[in-house]
């Protein structure tokens, strides 16, 4: 109770200060918008619904570009560890690619689909994919064959070895690529909505870069606020849960 | 000797039978025989340990009694059926526990009893439910696999072997990272065990006295090649101490034995 009075009071402060160096001319409201000002813009954005509609557009995006990249990068990762072939190829493949920024994705997918929502997916695939394909194979690789050799004694056989043994075992090395995927298909479903415009729908990056067009900096600011509560909120729902059971069952944290 | 005692007692049947099994490895341009024309008959409720140095092979005979591996030559029956792969019937203990961290102590228990059919659910929680409490560990039903010692995580391999109901029971090491005093509690525990359950057990161990304490018979393995050397048949009462000087005796000749062996082993090789 104590630690969240602390916390809280930390950041009502934050809020004065700026609000205060804004008010008193320290920082020129044509650079650094008030906090109010900041507010404001998101109720006036939220009560016409086109902040609504952006978050919309964006996680819809993100959503479904994340989903394929996931379906697709698991089962990839199993043929990769599972086949010398596969590793030599496709797994040389997946090194080189993720290395590459997805965002450098971005005029080869605009010249395949154009200015299109097929464009900002396949952006937000290659983000995913290969780290969700390299963490699930080096999280099988790294599978202890004693487990695997205990599980067969008892009756388990390839797919149930597969599915009961493998994969689970090697969940803390997919859920930590599975985040990997994430934070890069969020940050380059951003950087490409703020780089290009999508004719098929207007996102949180359109959003973010008109506001610097018209020089709305309280938008550029609660645009950015929202992308931040976002990836936060992301965090805490989709992998928080995960990695609290994996530390929990593993004993990997105090 | 032998012949006397199978006239005065009543001899239990065959469980399993090694025959002139084989074994090569190759291991970076080296070849160590593992195993040469190793033969073995175990009785049905018999308890044997395969004793020897490191690298004699006796886990490598076991993984083969297990299925786990192939002889090059020569073949393993269990029941009189040849074995051509890991069977439900000839569950393995490992050195390590090898229990699965993402599962608690039930979850590993249950893992087997869940592969084998005709069982309800409600069933298979019961059955590991008394395997857990038959190696004191009802309690520990939802703890996770990281909170338990190490004496703890064999307890819950051995329910987890146990849980099954195979007939044969093999040990590889079980007790070789344990601490003294937890091993000893475990001697107790695994003879119990197997005087109520009635399992067919075979034990590898490189401790002499463990295997004196646990085995009606002890096999005398040495290494390269791995062969058995000397059969003792130990007929003490049981539940044996570790610790009592009868059990002693015993240990002091099958140590003198496996040196002797050893020392002409050495010969040999130079």
């Amino acid at each position: 109770m104590k630690r969240i009075a602390a916390v809280g009071g930390f950041f009502v402060v934050l809020i004065l200060v700026w609000e205060a160096l804004v008010r008193f001319g320290v920082w020129s409201p044509v650079l650094v918008p008030s906090p109010l000002s900041v507010v404001q813009y998101l109720v006036r954005a939220i009560a016409d619904g086109s902040l609504g509609q952006a978050v919309l557009v964006t996680m819809r995006r993100l959503l479904l570009g994340y989903v394929v990249g996931v379906a697709a990068g698991l089962p990839l990762g199993l043929l990769n560890a599972r086949f010398k072939f596969f590793q030599d190829t496709l797994g040389l493949i997946a090194l080189g690619l993720q290395t590459l920024p997805s965002i450098c994705w971005v005029p080869l997918a605009l010249l395949w689909f154009g200015q299109t929502e097929a464009a900002m997916l396949f952006v937000v695939i290659m983000g995913t994919l290969w780290s969700v394909l390299i963490a699930t194979d080096t999280g099988v690789r790294h599978v202890p064959p004693i487990y695997i050799r205990a599980a067969r004694t008892m009756g388990s056989r390839r797919l149930h070895t597969w599915t009961r043994v493998i994969l689970p075992a090697s969940l803390p090395f997919v859920v930590s690529g599975m985040k990997q995927g994430w934070a890069f298909a969020w940050r380059s479903l951003m950087a490409a909505e703020v780089y290009v415009t999508i004719l098929t729908g207007f996102g949180l990056g359109h959003l973010l870069h008109y506001g610097r067009e018209l020089h709305a900096m309280d938008q550029v600011v609660a645009v950015m606020l929202v992308i931040i509560a976002i990836g936060l909120l992301a965090d805490k729902a989709l992998f928080s849960p995960w990695e609290r059971f994996l530390h929990q069952r593993w004993g990997t944290a105090k | 000797m032998n012949e006397l005692h199978r006239e005065l007692v009543n001899v239990p049947p065959v469980k399993l039978t090694v025959e002139n099994v084989s074994k090569t490895f190759h291991v970076r341009r080296q070849t160590v025989r593992a195993l040469e024309n190793v033969s073995l008959t175990v009785q049905e409720g018999e308890f044997v340990c395969l004793v020897g140095p490191s690298g004699c092979g006796k886990t490598t005979l076991l993984n083969i009694i297990a299925g786990l591996e192939q002889p090059d030559s020569g073949r393993v029956l269990a029941d009189g059926v040849p074995v051509t792969g890991p069977g439900r019937d000839r569950m393995v203990m490992f050195q390590e526990s090898a229990l699965f961290p993402w599962l608690d102590v039930l979850g590993n228990v249950m893992f087997g009893l869940k592969l084998k059919p005709n069982l309800r659910h409600a069933e298979r929680r019961e059955v590991a439910k008394f395997y857990l409490q038959l190696v004191g560990l009802e309690k520990f039903v939802d703890a996770n696999i990281h909170e338990l010692s190490g004496g703890m995580k064999q307890r819950v391999a051995l329910a987890r072997s146990l849980a099954p109901n195979p007939s044969v029971l093999l040990m590889d090491e079980p007790f070789g990272a344990l601490d003294a005093l937890t091993r000893e509690q475990l001697y107790g525990d695994i003879q119990r065990i197997w005087e109520k359950r009635r399992k067919t057990i075979v034990f590898v161990t490189h401790n002499v006295r463990e295997a004196a304490c646990l085995g009606d018979r002890v096999m005398l393995f040495s290494p390269r090649p791995g062969r058995i050397r000397e059969e003792f048949r130990v007929e003490l009462p049981r539940p044996r101490d570790i610790n009592s000087v009868e059990l002693a005796k015993h240990t002091a000749e099958i140590t003198r034995a496996l040196k002797q062996h050893l020392s002409s082993a050495a010969e040999v090789a130079e």
